[in-house]
């Protein structure tokens, strides 16, 4: 089950580099919500604030309230405790070349102490046929490494991993901009399924893919949520003229 | 078999997997909020790593703590005079490190003269014009050189190198070039000059690794540049390469006499050990590091320990500042900072 | 006009042949640098192997003037000494490296560490073992073969930290966000993904720093000392393969610099062998596909 999230007054620096704006918004329980804007807008900075990723590089900072349910994830728990209920899928695959199929998907569990064996295959066959792989790896799954499978694999076998951690958010990061159309599609598939079971961010460059798969989407501008509405209100009838000179294609 | 209790964890896993029923967190969820924010491990981890990084400060203070301690009586006793004085005579008590100083200068100097030209030409022969099958073999090759311990240079000196100074490179000298000087007296074949040669074998990769290295840096661009104005290859690489590579270049040489002036055992089986200043290089000399290596084991006496110990200290300050100099050189080229000395 | 393209021919003629000169001298010294290292490698396979025997591998050295004997001692002193160097060196140069490559970025101390370290790589190794002999030797009143361990391991420390740093630094910080967007401790994330990804290179380089020290001698001439006879007591004395080669090579008998050679060819074939017989067991159970 998935947890609605809930931003208040989010601002995040880089350096002197005020990167996000006074952001405020509320993304419901089990829904997808897509962010959109031009590349550097602070789409990707508002995703990684809200795994608390965004503080990994020492220049950075933020301040400001994540609500996920009940919990402030900047009051009330540790970046760690966040990210183990915050999955993230990046722009590239990356999963562990060392490692084979299955200790990806099991590397969540495992490298949090996870121990039990039985519930570990359990966990990784449901991930792996959850993110729609199962079919595609379950002979090589102890043989091959993670990096030898196709980008699109590779991708999935990153979604298999985030969902293996059973989180109630999935943070994605342009999870398609790196594949072909055909991996690009069951991705899009893939997260169409997901967002009944968890709440969703996924940031796009591809305006297409935001009205295919989200109820809702925010527009991004220079690190300001310029408008955050119903996909379809966005893509018909947008309240901002940013907006719609994005959407219509007028801008840069 | 599996226990019964693991059976059930295991479908309750499964099955809080299956389609979110709204109710109870899962086994997996319940399991990792219970781990706790292992900040306590994680500072533990950091702050070992980082003890481990400034052990490295500590070995150098350590050194020098250890050396200056050793030395200070014979500081004490001789002051800066230690370095002036020409006379080493442990008998009657009388230390002066002149010798020494002398013989590694000259015995590193020497084998410079003879390495860096060569070094610079295998560098120049590997990365513009070997053909690319051999450029790997030819490189581990010199590679190799390295990696061949001091002791096993010193006994391939002492039985091939040596006779081959006495009986045949030695005369030729003597005959083409006696009258400079530099090649006359008594030949044995150990000597000055041996110990120049099997130190120029020794120090030749490092310096030419480093070049090959600032070489393979400088852009493709200067290269183009030079050949687009129809310079012959030769006029290339003096221009477009290693012109740009001169500063790194001089780091790597720089670096090659911080190994020589600190090499110790093949020079030490070679050199004659006598601590004399000679003008003829067949004449034997000794070395900062050979002295240590013969007398330090046998140094009778506190004051004689402690001579050896300054010595060590010397060569320690020596080296120190010689391989720091060659680092910021050869950083300053292969990091893309500004190396612009005119 | 005729002057001005005859002095263009003779440029260009110059110009020819000093590229052709250019490129015998480059030919020339490569050929000239190999000479040696053939010259070494032929010499030590031809007296090495025809002074090897059976004895060299199990007897102890014989008093002078006596014939035959080996050098046994030398080879286990040197693997005891050789164990307690890479005990002291591995562990504290990879956490070193681990630090400056995980969490020293762009930090002062960082470049201070790793600008130390490579001066600290240039520092005699005679001067490493004067400083331990003070240390160690002067206090305990005895030489020793641990004391040869520590003087041989404070000096694969440098060279351990900056490949591990390098190597670490090759790991894609993809693979680390990976890791830490799992909720995996900071810890966790650094020895189970980026050491672990980076360790086929780890280990080449800890390896490289190994075959660095086991064929000194200057360190372990105050230190290890060396031992004519057996000695497998770490806080005795012990003898090693440099050192025993050394004391042979300067001898004036015979058969001593028949051992020598052996010796010598020996310990480069112990290096050689232990290198690639680690890099081997490193590189299985490595996954078809992994980088």
């Amino acid at each position: 089950m998935g947890v609605g999230i809930r931003v208040t007054n989010l601002n995040a620096w880089y350096g002197d580099n005020h990167t996000l704006q006074d952001i405020n918004l509320h993304m419901p329980a089990n829904n997808a919500t897509a962010l959109i804007g031009p590349s550097g807008c602070g789409k990707s900075t508002f995703v990684r604030c809200l795994n608390r990723m965004h503080e990994t590089n020492p220049i950075a900072r933020a301040t400001g309230s994540v609500m996920m349910g009940d919990l402030d994830i900047y009051k009330d728990a540790s970046p760690v405790e966040v990210r183990r209920r915050v999955g993230m899928v990046f722009q590239r695959p990356n999963p562990f070349p060392t490692m084979s199929i299955y200790d990806n998907v099991a590397s969540g569990l495992r490298l949090n102490g996870f121990r039990n064996r039985r519930v570990l295959d359990e966990v990784v066959e449901r991930s792996l046929r959850s993110a729609a792989l199962w079919d595609e790896v379950k002979d090589d799954l102890k043989r091959k490494s993670g990096a030898s499978i196709s980008g699109g694999q590779q991708q999935r076998l990153c979604i298999a991993r985030a969902l293996a951690v059973d989180p109630e958010v999935l943070l994605m990061d342009e999870p398609a901009s790196a594949l072909d159309p055909v991996s690009t599609s069951k991705i899009e598939d893939l997260i169409f399924q997901l967002k009944s079971q968890y709440t969703i961010v996924i940031v796009t460059h591809n305006m297409q893919q935001a009205a295919r798969v989200a109820e809702n989407t925010g527009f991004f501008l220079n690190g300001k949520m310029i408008e955050f509405a119903a996909t379809h209100k966005i893509f018909t009838n947008p309240t901002d003229k940013r907006t719609e000179d994005y959407i219509t294609g007028r801008f840069g | 078999m599996q226990p019964q209790g693991m059976v059930s964890s295991a479908d309750a896993a499964a099955s809080a997997l299956e389609a979110g029923d709204g109710g109870s967190p899962s086994l997996i969820r319940t399991f990792l909020q219970g781990r706790g924010s292992s900040a306590v491990a994680d500072g533990t981890f950091r702050n070992l790593m980082m003890l481990c990084s400034l052990s490295i400060f500590a070995i150098v203070a350590f050194i020098a703590w250890e050396l200056v301690k050793g030395s200070s009586a014979s500081i004490h006793e001789f002051g800066f005079a230690f370095f002036r004085t020409e006379t080493w005579d442990p008998v009657s008590g009388e230390f002066g490190a002149w010798p020494f100083i002398y013989g590694t200068l000259v015995s590193s100097l020497l084998a410079l003269l003879m390495a860096v030209p060569l070094a610079i030409g295998v560098a120049v022969f590997l990365t513009e014009m070997c053909p690319r099958p051999l450029r790997g073999p030819i490189s581990f090759l010199t590679e190799l050189l390295a990696a061949i311990p001091s002791v096993v240079y010193g006994l391939w000196a002492v039985f091939v190198l040596v006779p081959l100074m006495r009986d045949h490179i030695g005369p030729f000298l003597l005959k083409t070039l006696g009258w400079t000087g530099f090649f006359g007296g008594y030949n044995m074949g150990i000597g000055m000059l041996t110990a120049s040669i099997i130190l120029a074998i020794m120090i030749l990769p490092i310096i030419s690794s480093i070049t090959r290295e600032v070489m393979t840096a400088v852009p493709i661009s200067q290269r183009e540049a030079a050949l687009a104005l129809g310079a012959t290859r030769w006029e290339m690489v003096r221009i477009g390469v290693l012109r740009n590579a001169r500063i790194g270049i001089v780091g790597g040489v720089i670096l090659g006499l911080g190994r020589a002036l600190g090499e110790t055992m093949a020079v030490t089986m070679v050199i004659g050990n006598s601590p004399q200043i000679a003008k003829s290089l067949f004449a034997p000399g000794y070395t900062l590091a050979s002295v240590i290596a013969n007398e330090f084991s046998e140094a009778t006496g506190d004051l004689y320990l402690s001579a050896l110990m300054e010595i060590g200290l010397a060569l320690f300050l020596v080296t120190i500042l010689v391989n720091a100099l060659a680092r910021l050189l050869v950083w300053a080229v292969t990091r893309g900072a500004p190396a612009r000395v005119a | 006009m005729r002057d001005s393209i005859k002095t263009g021919r003779v440029r260009s003629a110059w110009r020819w042949s000093a590229n052709h000169v250019f490129t015998l001298l480059a030919v020339g010294s490569t050929v000239l640098v190999l000479a040696p290292l053939v010259a070494i490698f032929i010499y030590l396979l031809y007296k090495g192997a025809s002074s090897l025997n059976w004895a060299f591998f199990t007897q102890i050295p014989k008093p002078v003037g006596e014939s035959g004997g080996g050098m046994a001692n030398a080879i286990v002193g040197s693997g005891i000494i050789l164990a307690i160097a890479s005990a002291i060196g591995i562990p504290i140069g990879i956490a070193g490296g681990v630090y400056l490559s995980e969490y020293g970025r762009g930090r002062m101390l960082a470049n201070a560490v790793r600008f130390t370290a490579d001066v600290l790589n240039g520092v005699p190794s005679i001067v490493m073992g004067i400083s331990v002999y003070a240390l160690i030797v002067l206090k305990a009143k005895h030489f020793s073969g641990y004391s040869g361990g520590v003087a041989l391991g404070i000096m694969m420390i440098p060279t351990v930290i900056r490949t591990t740093e390098e190597m670490l630094l090759t790991v894609p910080s993809a693979i680390r966000e990976a890791a830490l967007g799992l909720g995996v401790p900071a810890w966790r994330a650094v020895v189970s993904v980026s050491l672990k990804t980076a360790s086929p290179g780890i280990i080449t380089g800890c390896m490289l720093a190994f075959a660095r020290v086991a064929g000194e001698t200057a360190p372990l001439l105050f230190t290890a000392f060396g031992n004519a006879f057996w000695s497998t007591n770490p806080n005795q004395p012990m003898a090693a393969l440099p050192l025993q080669i050394y004391v042979y090579a300067i001898s004036p008998y015979d058969d001593w610099h028949r051992l020598a050679w052996a010796g010598a060819l020996v310990l480069i074939a112990m290096i050689m062998v232990s290198v690639s017989l680690v890099r081997y067991v490193a590189s299985r159970g490595i996954l078809k596909g992994a980088s």
